[in-house]
């Protein structure tokens, strides 16, 4: 990001007017609740974009990286703004002339780069896989690596990262074609483990040592990571965490309990919050640090969930020694750290392009789907006010999800705004699960998980994956209670947001 | 007006209660699931011992009553301990078929069985594409001397893999939906033709899928007139429809208790999850919903009792059913949220019964189905 660039602040609706009127900002684009404040200070318009005269025959480019970056956005705002650049001017200009378009229209590059990316995902993204991924049948560890590594010959794998450590350099809206187009097809996002969650943390605060031995293997998909955070008696207040490390020589001793530990069972490393400090306040004697599965000590216990999948576990440290490089930036910073993680943990939760992916999907059963009375499901008349209302929430969460990519885009972390994302997305997500069932009908009475495991040979239940449907609807219980619970989001959003 | 329970209801309730308090707990039920039955033998002949396998039947043919009223008191119970015995398929369904439509010697036959406990029936009438609709039957039945012949599939057949008797609904005449040519065969679970995959199902119960495949019955294993059985199959459906409905509100009774529960003594941030606001408000909707699924699946249940014409029975059962699935969303999915992470694992009670409900919900047709059953009506 660049650092003299402009300064976008995201903020509440309510104290837009006061931001608004006051002399630092020159240009606002107001869309309630997020309110983006160009800073004019730090703003730099070019020559070549100041056309001489009061009156503007066309559109004019800001000329900097960052707004041209804004304004690439699928759902670009194209700025037109008067020629002066002069602060008192653009304040009275801003008022008068507030003839602000917004377009949602790919530039040439940009639909060149989805043909690309269509391309690929034909011809790479192998059939087998979404044959399996249609079925819904789950995918092995071997078969989802195996997906990464063709992602990253592709040099595809990591969106999010910055170029210097291999990362693609792409635009919001190259990112957002991508996971769109991903998402479409039902190519999975690589687990978030390592390269959302855990990568950030090292470019951020690690050592120059510590990018070297970790990144590239995340990139590679050589080391599985898992998410050490949570434990039995801190959920959503983590930072009562309790598992111990406690400084010996060169080393840390680690002692305590995690749990539901995503897929730690096929898990090379874990990232641990763990206490380094027990006599201060519960944020400040927390530790990001990171230690291999594989050290003696460790056991693993499955957590089986209500749809007969052991896909969590319960993670036990007993005398774990983690040599001290592995303490991740300062000690008992790591709360700080972690926060940073959980934003953007966050952000990547919308789900809009499953969620299209879902909906074209129960289109399509519903049409399949007879209705007992000679028709199908397709007719049902509350079935298609159901379809068209998840339709609408999927389209004004993508336009929410757009705008906080624009905030993003221009160098800012993710607000807790970033939270409506995540609340709205894991609901309509959850609604579509409902929906499923409903169309399955007594098809998802069958509670035979093992149908949807490779290498099943017994006798299919239900035709189609229609006895997927209650399974994917208890497991999906949890989108609304991991990744901060939808009531803490509320919370977030109740103190954060709206100041209460 | 009085809604309490006569003293025989208490007696059935609290014998429920007992049974479940001393019989049924959790880790029992999920030991019994995993065996090959997926039902206590033992417990099955406890309940005809208890007397409970009466309660469907009138006096008349031998039983406690037949009152709906009695079955929404038991079903109740057995909701909040989820059990998993073929009591619904069996003596609600094929029971109540048998002695709505049989005559003497089928019910002579049949119904002391069943109340002893020596006879498991289950009733076959979903089809792929009937969806919730009773009328829709593509199953054909050909008469060939005097035999019928019977040629089909089955979906979703409650308890098929333990009944000696499967009740099938079979098309003599007619097109796939209409009403009329409609009859129920009694089939020998283990005759010639009749295959049945069998199942758990998700809240812990067994089914079958079963086909027919040129099943060879005598005529007099024909329940009713010829092509004439839609009228008293749909009937029954509804008594087992109010009978789930029940059932569901038991179970979002034992949902909405350890809830709260739950809520008392899981604490985050230095305090008790239940002080929080947010959460309390949750719950008091919750309670609410439990509380209106109750009153209409009593006041459908005394519809039913009452000397009401079909129609109005029909619609009692659709608007208690409908408004029961609503609640069943709410309460069933409040319950695990606020539990947080341990409300999706296998490992506690509230996650099963959460499953429970929700295949109550399906069970006859869901809310929504029965919303829109209630407007055409
Ligand atoms: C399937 C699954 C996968 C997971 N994967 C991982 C993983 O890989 N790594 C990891 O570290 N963690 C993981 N988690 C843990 C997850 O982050 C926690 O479950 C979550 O933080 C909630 O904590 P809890 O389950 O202890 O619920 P609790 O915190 O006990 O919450 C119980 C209920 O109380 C509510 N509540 C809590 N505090 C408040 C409040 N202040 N105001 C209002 N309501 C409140 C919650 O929203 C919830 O409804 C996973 C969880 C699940 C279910
Ligand atoms: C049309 C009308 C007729 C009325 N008639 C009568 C009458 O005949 N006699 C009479 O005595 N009064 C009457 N009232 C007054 C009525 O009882 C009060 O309006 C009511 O008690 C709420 O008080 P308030 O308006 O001061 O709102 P507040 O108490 O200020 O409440 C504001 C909001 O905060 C919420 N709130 C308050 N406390 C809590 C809490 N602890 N937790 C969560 N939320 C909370 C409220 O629910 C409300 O949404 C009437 C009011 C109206 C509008």
């Amino acid at each position: 990001m660049p650092s003299d660039g402009p300064i976008f602040e995201t903020m509440g609706g309510l104290s837009a007017a006061e931001k608004l009127s006051s002399k630092r900002s020159i240009f606002a684009y107001q869309l309630t609740p997020l309110v983006l404040v160009l800073n004019p200070e730090k703003a730099v318009l070019s020559a070549e974009d100041r056309v001489p005269g009061a009156r503007l025959p066309g559109r004019i480019e800001v000329n900097c990286e960052a707004i041209r970056r804004l304004c690439t956005i699928r759902a670009k705002f194209n700025v037109r703004l008067a020629n002066s650049h002069s602060y008192d001017t653009h304040t009275t200009l801003c008022h008068r002339n507030r003839r602000q378009t917004v377009n949602a229209d790919f530039t040439a590059e940009e639909l060149a780069f989805q043909a690309e990316v269509r391309e690929f995902l034909a011809n790479e993204f192998p059939a087998e896989l979404k044959q399996k991924v249609d079925k819904r049948i789950r995918l092995s560890k071997d078969e989802i690596v195996g997906w990464q590594k063709i992602l990253y010959k592709k040099g595809w794998m990591a969106p999010n990262w910055p170029k210097e450590y291999g990362g693609t350099g792409w635009t919001p809206t190259q990112k957002y074609i991508f996971s769109t187009e991903m998402g479409l097809v039902g190519a999975p996002e690589p687990t978030p483990f390592g390269v959302t969650m855990v990568a950030p943390v090292i470019m951020a605060y690690g050592t120059e040592e510590q990018k070297q031995r970790f990144l590239p293997d995340i990139l590679e998909s050589n080391v599985w990571w898992c998410q050490g955070y949570s434990e039995p008696n801190a959920g959503s207040d983590l930072a009562s965490l309790k598992t111990m490390a406690v400084r010996d020589g060169d080393d840390y001793i680690v002692n305590g309990n995690k749990t539901w530990n995503t897929y730690g069972q096929y898990a090379d490393w874990i990232f641990c919050l763990v206490r380094t400090d027990n006599s201060v306040k519960k944020q400040e004697g927390i530790s990001f640090l990171l230690i291999d599965m594989k050290s003696p000590g460790i056991t693993l216990k499955p957590i089986v969930l209500l749809d007969g999948h052991a896909e969590v576990n319960e993670v036990f440290f007993d005398d774990v020694r983690v040599p001290a490089a592995n303490l991740i930036g300062e000690e008992n910073k790591g709360w700080t750290y972690a926060k940073v993680l959980l934003t953007h943990e966050r952000t990547n939760i919308a789900g809009v392009p499953r969620g299209k992916r879902r909906l074209a999907s129960l289109k399509r059963i519903a049409a399949e789907t007879d209705d007992g009375f000679g028709g199908t499901m397709a007719d049902n008349a509350d079935f298609k006010a159901q379809l068209a209302e998840v339709e609408i929430e999927l389209q004004a969460l993508e336009y929410a999800e757009l705008r906080t990519l624009a905030a993003l885009s221009v160098g800012k972390a993710p607000g807790p705004e970033s939270s409506i994302l995540k609340i709205v997305g894991t609901e309509l997500a959850q609604k579509m699960d409902e929906m499923t069932v409903e169309l399955a009908g007594y098809n998802c009475l069958p509670f035979v998980p093992e149908q949807f495991e490779e290498g099943f040979e017994g006798e299919q239940m239900g035709p189609g994956s229609s006895a997927a449907a209650a399974l994917s609807y208890f497991n999906n219980r949890k989108l609304s209670i991991f990744g901060g619970s939808n009531e803490v989001q509320r919370n977030i959003i109740s103190k954060a947001v709206l100041g209460l | 007006m009085d809604f309490s329970y006569s003293e025989e209801q208490q007696m059935l309730q609290e014998s429920v209660q007992k049974f479940v308090m001393q019989k049924y707990d959790f880790y029992t039920r999920g030991d019994i699931i995993k065996t090959e039955a997926g039902y206590s033998a033992e417990n099955w002949a406890m309940f005809a011992e208890l007397g409970w396998l009466t309660v469907p039947f009138t006096e008349e043919d031998g039983g406690f009553g037949g009152k709906a009223v009695d079955l929404m008191v038991m079903m109740e119970e057995f909701g909040k301990g989820m059990l998993v015995e073929p009591y619904l398929s069996c003596a609600i369904m094929g029971g109540t078929l048998i002695a709505d439509l049989g005559n003497e010697e089928q019910k002579g036959a049949l119904i002391p069985q069943i109340m002893e406990g020596a006879m498991i029936t289950a009733v076959a009438y979903a089809e792929q594409g009937s969806r919730f609709n009773s009328n829709n039957v593509s199953t054909s039945a050909v008469a060939s001397g005097d035999d019928v012949v019977l040629n089909g599939a089955k979906t979703a057949v409650l308890g098929a893999p333990n009944a000696q008797t499967i009740i099938v609904s079979a098309r003599e005449s007619g097109a796939a939906t209409d009403a009329d040519g409609i009859s129920l065969f009694l089939v020998d679970a283990n005759a010639a033709g009749v295959s049945i995959k069998a199942y758990t199902t998700i809240d812990g119960r067994k089914a079958g899928e079963v086909t027919l495949t040129d099943v060879r019955v005598p005529a007099t294993a024909r329940l009713g007139a010829a092509g004439g059985a839609a009228a008293v199959l749909g009937a029954v459906i509804d008594r087992a429809t109010l009978a789930v409905a029940a059932e569901a509100v038991g179970a979002m009774d034992s949902l909405l208790t350890k809830t709260v529960e739950y809520s008392k003594t899981r604490k985050q941030f230095g305090t008790a999850i239940g002080t929080f606001q947010a959460l309390q408000h949750r719950m008091a909707d919750m309670f609410i919903q439990c509380q209106l699924a109750r009153s209409i699946v009593v006041r459908a249940a005394m519809i039913l009792d009452s000397d009401e014409d079909a129609v109005s029975k029909a619609r009692a059962v659709s608007s208690a059913k409908s408004r029961v699935g609503k609640a069943i969303r709410k309460v069933g999915q409040e319950a695990v949220q606020i539990h947080g992470g341990i409300g999706v694992t296998d490992e506690l009670d509230v996650g099963h019964l959460f499953k429970r409900v929700t295949a109550l919900d399906l069970m006859f047709g869901n809310a929504e189905y029965h919303l829109q059953r209630f407007a055409s009506l």
